[in-house]
């Protein structure tokens, strides 16, 4: 998935000048995951580069550029390091359209890796999409594969809307795919459906889609059909692709990293409930984490989800 | 000392050389013979567990950690003159500081380890746990300072960040509030001359970073870092700035990370090996060493004779960290508030329930 990501940013700089890429350490380093590794060299200091250490001057400067006519990405090194940028999020990034009435677009991406498993410090392991998804005026999307996440992010930088794209680092280099060397765009906002079943849906995203891969291995042991959906995007949210699985199996769960209360699992379980009240056969059910802080790493096996969490509760839906 | 080295002229307050000569006699802090000493095992040690932490992770015994050498003496110098009563606001590369303060090398061993418990520091008391979100913590210690001069306490403020930091908001507002309400605290910036692999110089265009002070009409020194008896000064005339109600100070530490980042950093994509041997040169304890063997206090002998001790030391904190043990269901949820809400009560059951069913389902597959 890093490299592409990198071959995403590779081909915008390459075809768009209006385009650049800045952060912290993401020039000379290339980024503490190495997501931009070589395009300083490729691109020059003014396209590529280092910037001070400070978050919500990464966010407002950007949020300038695009009101200026730039298309620039930056990227967050941490998911927890976002919040001295929440302010210019959710301030300004999400509302100067708005705000000016469409006469100024905002054009521009912030990337940041997020989410558990990696067995990393403090405020290093968060998954709080469910946050930024209820940001009125920003997109938030999520790949699950290398292949989505160039499609995605080239929509993404394309696109006229300030857009949060999270990478889940958990499988930045967990999962081998060939991805073409071409450009193609995946449009966003469109939910993806990986497998067809018939006893229950799933809809994951990001990290976990993987985790429910694993799951279905179990439940296809006993007997159940499950039906996987990759939501891809928080927001805007695909309702029309969940409805019409639900409706189809009668049955549906969720699974993500973040907290559970309020989170994004409990709004797909509300589109059920609204949209395929009369299908449904078991309540909407939530395969989360819990309402706490990510434990560190010795602890942190408690709070995530893998096969057997995500398989109970497919046996206790699918029998309700 | 403030005037003299007006951080307006950009000067570096320095009291020994790169040999361990002092060249700055008249600011010499008073010290016996036996505190310098003492101080210096305290680097020792210091440097020791340090450079133990790093070949633990690299033995996958330990995760992410962010080595302190090259820094010790900047640590080293609070540690002296950090009393009971007094806070420490740190950031994450303040090992012998905290180790003074009375955390135990198992606690950071802990922590690092993954346990929160480590961060509990059951036997020191006003010590904050390690931050990590760059530059958050400085806000903390001016509030703390505002608590201190309500109660009027005898109680000073040290605080941590990294060259990096000072990019961040919290740092300009933790000054300002710091200088509006006249706040017994010493914020110390720990210039190592990289943010993870971002010189000072992208950092900012200010010619140090002690002349930020100036703009919040608070006193600022740049101190030569890598020498003990500079930073034991500074520290020493910036408590007596506190004292008078004329905090807080701010000091610029200048000194040079020895090391990576952290143990995922790579420094050689972004410094040159000679750059390294440049600084190689003002490593802290090289000077004190050269300082103390020219009055016959310590020689190479002694320190390889109680090396060994404080590998062993070190060793035995590490193995009792590793020995800790399992990580309870409930210490997951348990100090989330100070009573659990009956909604995390039902999350932790039914996570109870789950782990019962998943032991029945693996047996049954056995």
């Amino acid at each position: 998935m890093v490299n592409a990501i990198n071959d995403a940013l590779d081909i915008k700089l390459k075809e768009d000048s209006s385009v650049v890429v800045y952060g912290e350490d993401v020039g000379v380093e290339g980024g503490v995951f190495r997501v931009t590794e070589g395009l300083q060299k490729k691109y020059g200091e003014n396209r590529v580069f280092d910037s001070p250490l400070a978050e919500s001057g990464i966010v407002g400067t950007a949020l300038g550029m695009s009101i200026a006519g730039m298309r620039p990405i930056v990227e967050m090194q941490f998911c927890g390091f976002i919040y001295p940028a929440f302010n210019q999020i959710i301030s300004h990034v999400s509302r100067m359209h708005n705000r000016s009435r469409g006469k100024y677009k905002t054009p521009m991406v912030i990337r940041m890796p997020y989410g558990g498993g990696i067995n990393a410090l403090e405020h290093h392991s968060e998954s709080m999409e469910s946050i930024f998804g209820h940001i009125p005026g920003l997109k938030v999307i999520v790949p699950s594969t290398p292949h989505d996440a160039k499609g995605m992010l080239i929509s993404a930088i394309e696109g006229d809307d300030p857009i949060l794209f999270m990478e889940p680092k958990r499988i930045y280099r967990a999962i081998k795919q060939e991805v073409s060397e071409d450009k193609y765009i995946i449009p966003l906002g469109k939910a993806n459906v990986l497998s067809q079943g018939t006893d229950v849906t799933v809809v994951a995203y990001g990290a976990m889609v993987r985790e429910v891969q694993k799951a279905m291995v179990l439940a296809k042991e006993a007997g159940i059909s499950v039906e996987l959906i990759d939501l891809r995007s928080i927001y805007p949210i695909d309702k029309e692709t969940i409805t019409k699985s639900v409706k189809k199996t009668g049955r549906l769960i969720t699974v993500t990293e973040g907290p559970r209360t309020y989170g994004v699992g409990s709004e797909i379980g509300q589109i059920a409930l609204e949209e395929a009240f009369l299908h449904l056969e078991a309540p909407p059910a939530r395969v989360s984490g819990f309402d706490v802080i990510v434990p560190l790493p010795k602890g942190e096996h408690h709070y995530m989800q893998d096969s057997y969490k995500i398989f109970y509760q497919i046996e206790k839906t699918v029998k309700y | 000392m403030f005037t003299e080295y007006s951080v307006l002229e950009n000067k570096l307050f320095q009291i020994i050389d790169d040999n361990g000569k002092v060249v700055n006699p008249s600011y010499m802090p008073s010290l016996s013979d036996s505190e310098v000493l003492k101080v210096y095992k305290q680097m020792l040690f210091a440097r020791t567990a340090d450079l133990q932490t790093v070949s633990y992770q690299r033995q996958g015994r330990i995760f992410t950690y962010p080595p302190n050498y090259g820094q010790e003496a900047i640590s080293a110098a609070v540690g002296l003159r950090i009393r009971e009563n007094d806070w420490l606001v740190p950031a994450f590369r303040e090992m012998g500081a905290m180790l003074s303060k009375g955390v135990t090398l198992k606690e950071l061993f802990m922590y690092f380890m993954g346990y929160e418990d480590g961060s509990a520091f059951k036997g020191a008391n006003r010590v904050l746990p390690i931050s990590v979100p760059i530059a958050s913590q400085l806000v903390h210690a001016s509030g703390i300072g505002y608590a201190i001069n309500q109660t009027k306490e005898d109680s000073i403020v040290y605080a941590f960040v990294g060259d990096g930091g000072t990019s961040e908001g919290d740092f300009h507002e933790a000054i300002n509030f710091a200088g509006v309400w006249k706040v017994p605290v010493i914020f110390i910036i720990q210039n190592n001359q990289y943010g993870i692999s971002t010189p000072t110089r992208m950092q900012t265009a200010s010619e140090s970073l002690a002349i930020k002070a100036v703009a919040y009409g608070v006193k600022g020194i740049k101190v030569d870092g890598n020498d003990l008896f500079a930073m034991i000064k500074a520290i020493d005339e910036s408590i007596e700035v506190c004292k008078k109600g004329e905090g807080p100070v701010l000091i610029e530490a200048i000194t040079y990370r020895k090391g990576a980042h952290t143990t995922s950093d790579d420094p050689t994509k972004y410094r040159t090996k000679e750059e390294e041997m440049k600084w190689d040169k003002k490593d802290p304890m090289k000077r004190l060493m050269a300082y103390l063997q020219e009055r016959g206090l310590w020689s190479t002998n002694e320190e390889e004779a109680i090396l060994p001790q404080y590998k062993e030391e070190v060793d035995r904190q590490f193995i009792e960290a590793e020995n800790y043990g399992p990580y309870p269901n409930e210490d997951v949820f348990k100090y989330m508030y100070s009573q659990m809400p009956d909604d995390l009560k039902d999350q932790l059951n039914e996570y109870e329930r789950f782990l019962k069913w998943k032991e029945s389902k693996l047996s049954n597959k056995k």
